[in-house]
């Protein structure tokens, strides 16, 4: 058993959990954030994403040994309890998920895309969610989404109507 | 009825919870004391096993149960199929393997432990001795004089025979110009939900209340069948579908895992967990397609199309799983797509062997039959030298022959397949493309417009043609206090059913959607029902919804036109008021209305109290939508790599509920069938071992694999039902293939090929391309 401490959507958490305890599986079974999904455990369909110190990364393959001290946001960080993220929003406005599983995932790699680019091109967004698997939706209406959340990010107007 | 909410984009109901992480998969479920179920798998496509040793595994710590199919054997029925095809062989799965593994990846042996870690680890203390045996891969090879048969007491690997033939075919042939013979492949493919299936089960020996969780897209049927396979009373077993990762037909299905896990609850007296790992899921959840078809076509040079014969070899795997054997059939209904052929004949030939069973994905026997005829056009074309927009248009119905019989005997309920295919060439600017391509030609680029104009089957269907009940439930309950309740037996995963009944609901009834609650999965609450798959849950389920929805508004006008002194007849549902044609000022509030349901002081004689209404709609017809699809690639002369340039999509599934949904189901059938086209396919080896067993292996479509989609609509609504909607969770998947591997051959033509198999890898091109450039040249 080791103990870990570290940061999760602004609170102090702890455990004490065998070291082959993954990141996801800490999350998930031992703070109850079930957010965040296991679609593959091997770093395959991104469904496990969160953001590490500013960084989206597949939880599912990151051990408890790496993340001590560590601040990690979740899907459930996100949201605060009278607003919805920007990005939520327009996921929701535009239909962006279908059975959701993959949501979550898919939501933390574009919040830390426009972390880090605030006006991404169609392309980079793509490249972005390039480690994530959707398997329902074909991509548009997330695209769709990012860009508008990217615009309200900016303190633009999104773009409500559908892009082409 | 004024529609304010039917055909708007309303926002999804189900997406608060889904953005935030906060809706419940069955992995997400937890319960106190909760143990955790591991199989074991055989290695092996082909083995006898001579032993299972379980000792070491029992004795291992956590480890409370360890089971292998003989001491189960008995106890748990055999996977249940419901397709019947006359003299088909037993092909029965057994839920746990006893004397012989058929497929990489069945299940030998189970163990429960108290915690997943010690679960997975215990299953390498049990030891099996197999006795390997010459694996049948091949579908052409299993049906080959003297291969073995992979099931005892059976002379050969033929699992059926079925054929279907209308028209006068030797007559077609006779009279044709000329023959043009293609064998196409279809392959398999891995469906790979991204929620792989799970299974939560919990038994209360005092109750004998058996509650099982499961990711599926049938919780009634599940129920029946989990009762029937453990011999347990039906009623005292519920099923619940809590939030559902996608199904894609995968989860229409019923496994050894669903019925394993429950009997392992019951043993134990303790709930007990399955999550199934991504390789798990590529090894022995349903796989699609798989099919090889020999085609003949009779033709008169001016493109007529006379009679279309097919032979079809479909690998169904090792067993039958709920509707494996069905599948294939419906490629032969659908053989003639949107053409009027007058004769046409199908011979298929299910094969056993030793790969996962076949199934249906989303899609199912229609994806197969839109390809093969969409391929059929495109070789006519080529043969004659026409254009393929041009064969087409001169094969179809009119809008005047609807309804229109097929020689396979179904009856098209309603369509305009010119005018899809006019809006689809206008949106493409189609002339441009062709002047773009020839230019691009000279300068030795290789660009391909792909064209697929197709018709499917939807909305499953009436009963008289389904293997188990086509019909869909709805209960519709006013409570007390003005709130409404829709139960539906179509349970969603994905489709947004809580949105676009509530928007029903909200219209007929004259009050917001966000009133109206949809409830569904849970098969304590919701009344007997069927299920989402065949594209069906509109068509079918939410008829059954407005027809509950008809039924309560008719009792709730007659209550207001009692208390305001009207006639129930002239009653107006707006704003939440209910008032009379001609005065409105006779108005009751919608509330006070419903409220009057419950005291039942003041109900017009003899009516009943409460305010519920129950309907199982049986639909008379399967409904048909359509449309055309284009599609333009540019393949890399240089690499053979196929680039998607264009999508084109413009569908008519008759009137729409949501066009958000509609879109969204579109799109993403399409980037489905764009995986098959260009990447996906289940390699197994000579060996029977799945080489594309994970998704590094597997490839599915990324999002910087795709273009943008254009998509537009035609609307010709169905006559078989009163809301006039058709379906479309399948379109994107029917139409999309054709379109590619047309634009594919058409880039290609240069180079004197008409016809490439799927999937469009760059290997695979290259070498069409450097094979045939010198022949050419
Ligand atoms: S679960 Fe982590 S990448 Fe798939
Ligand atoms: S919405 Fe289902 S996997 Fe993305």
């Amino acid at each position: 058993m080791v103990n870990v401490t570290l940061r999760v959507n602004g609170e102090t958490r702890s455990a004490s959990v065998p070291p082959e305890t993954t990141l996801l599986r800490l999350l998930r079974d031992q703070f109850n954030l079930t957010g965040s999904k296991l679609g593959c455990d091997v770093g395959d369909c991104g469904a496990c994403t969160v953001i590490v110190d500013g960084q989206p990364v597949n939880s599912c393959l990151m051990l408890v040994g790496q993340v001590e001290g560590r601040e990690v946001l979740t899907i459930e960080g996100l949201a605060n309890a009278d607003h919805l993220y920007p990005l939520q929003k327009l996921f929701e406005h535009f239909g962006s998920l279908q059975c959701g599983f993959c949501g979550p995932g898919v939501i933390m790699s574009a919040k830390a895309l426009l972390d880090e680019n605030p006006d991404p091109s169609t392309e980079e967004i793509r490249d972005a969610l390039g480690g994530n698997l959707c398997r329902c939706t074909g991509y548009t209406k997330m695209i769709e989404a990012i860009k508008g959340a990217s615009c309200i990010l900016r303190g633009e107007e999104a773009p409500l109507v559908k892009s082409a | 009825m004024t529609t304010r909410f039917i055909g708007k984009p309303l926002k999804r109901k189900e997406d608060p919870r889904l953005i935030q992480g906060l809706s419940h998969y069955v992995d997400d479920l937890n319960l106190a004391g909760m143990h955790y179920a591991a199989f074991l798998r055989s290695p092996y496509a082909h083995a006898n096993i001579r032993s299972v040793d379980l000792s070491k595994a029992r004795r291992a710590s956590g480890v409370v149960l360890a089971l292998s199919g003989t001491d189960i054997d008995g106890a748990i029925q055999p996977v249940p199929c419901a397709a019947q095809i006359p003299d088909m062989k037993s092909g029965a799965r057994p839920v746990l393997a006893r004397d012989r593994v058929r497929f990489v990846g069945e299940s030998v042996a189970v163990l429960v432990a108290s915690d997943r870690y010690a679960a997975r680890d215990a299953l390498d203390l049990i030891e099996v001795d197999y006795e390997p045996l010459t694996p049948i891969v091949n579908p052409e090879k299993a049906i080959a004089k003297g291969a073995a048969p992979l099931h005892a007491g059976q002379k050969d690997n033929v699992a059926f025979k079925w054929e279907l033939e209308g028209g006068d075919l030797k007559a077609a042939f006779k009279a044709a110009d000329k023959v043009i013979k293609q064998r196409i492949v279809n392959q398999r493919v891995i469906p790979v939900p991204i929620e792989t299936r799970g299974v939560l089960a919990d038994y209360q020996p005092g109750e004998g209340q058996l509650t099982v969780w499961s990711s599926t897209q049938i919780p009634h049927l599940l129920r029946t069948q989990i009762a029937s396979m453990l011999n347990f009373p039906e009623t005292l077993v519920h099923v619940v579908a809590p939030e559902v990762g996608g199904g894609f037909g995968t989860k229409l299905n019923v496994y050894p895992e669903e019925a394993i896990v429950a009997y392992l609850a019951i043993q134990l007296g303790k709930p007990v967990k399955w999550s199934e790992s991504r390789r798990e899921n590529f090894q022995a959840t349903i796989h699609g397609r798989d099919q090889i078809d020999d085609l003949e076509v009779a033709i008169k040079r001016d493109g007529t199309i006379l009679g279309l014969r097919c032979r079809v070899i479909a690998d169904l795997g090792a067993y039958y799983q709920l509707l494996t054997p069905l599948i294939p059939t419906l490629t032969g209904l659908m053989m003639t797509g949107c053409y009027k052929i007058p004769a046409a004949r199908m011979e298929i030939t299910g094969v056993f062997t030793n790969k996962m069973a076949t199934d249906a994905y989303r899609g199912a026997g229609r994806p197969e039959a839109t390809y093969l005829i969409e391929r059929v056009m495109d070789l006519v074309a080529a043969e004659l030298k026409k254009g393929p927009v041009e064969v087409r248009r001169k094969n179809f119905p009119q809008p005047k022959d609807f309804p229109y019989a097929t020689p396979t005997g179904l009856i098209y309920d309603s369509g305009d397949y010119q005018k899809a295919l006019d809006m689809a060439l206008k949106v493409a600017d189609y002339k441009k493309l062709r002047q773009e391509q020839a230019k691009l030609r000279k300068e030795e680029r290789y660009m391909g417009i792909g064209i697929s104009t197709y018709v499917e089957i939807c909305g499953m269907g009436p009963s008289s043609a389904m293997p188990a009940g086509g019909w869909e439930s709805a209960t519709v309950r006013v409570e007390p206090t003005g709130r409404v309740s829709v139960m539906t037996g179509s349970s969603p995963h994905g489709q947004g059913q809580e949105t676009t009944f509530a928007q029903m609901g909200a219209d007929v009834l004259g009050i917001d959607p966000s009133q109206v609650q949809v409830v569904h999965g849970d098969t304590s609450v919701v009344p007997y029902g069927i299920g989402t798959f065949g594209s069906r849950a509109t068509a079918v389920g939410g008829t059954a919804v407005y027809k509950s929805l008809q039924k309560v508004k008719e009792k709730l006008a007659r209550i207001a036109a009692h208390i305001v002194g009207s006639d129930p007849e002239r009653m107006v549902f707006a704003n939440r008021k209910i008032f009379a044609k001609q005065s409105p000022k006779k108005s009751v509030a919608f509330g006070q209305a419903v409220s009057a349901a419950y005291v039942a002081k003041t109900l017009p004689a003899e009516m009943e109290p409460g305010l519920e209404a129950t309907t199982f709609f049986e639909p008379t017809n399967f409904t048909y939508p359509f449309g055309t699809h284009i599609c333009v690639v540019e393949i890399d002369a240089e690499t053979g790599d196929v680039k998607l340039v264009r999508y084109v999509a413009v569908d008519d599934c008759g009137n729409v509920i949501n066009p958000l949904l509609v879109e969204g189901q579109v799109q993403g059938g399409i980037v489905q069938s764009v995986g098959q086209a260009l990447f996906e396919e289940a390699v197994y080896d000579e060996q029977g071992q799945l080489i594309t067993g994970e998704l590094m292996d597997y490839a599915l479509p990324r999002a910087s694999d795709m273009c943008w989609i254009e998509a537009a609509r035609t609307v010709t609504p169905t006559p078989v039902n009163p809301l006039g909607v058709k379906g479309v969770g399948e379109a994107g998947t029917i139409a999309a293939t054709p379109a590619l591997a047309g634009a594919v051959a058409d880039a290609l033509a240069p180079f004197g090929v008409h016809h490439v198999d799927m999937p469009f890898k760059r290997e695979k091109i290259w070498q069409v391309m450097s094979k045939n450039r010198r022949r050419v040249q």
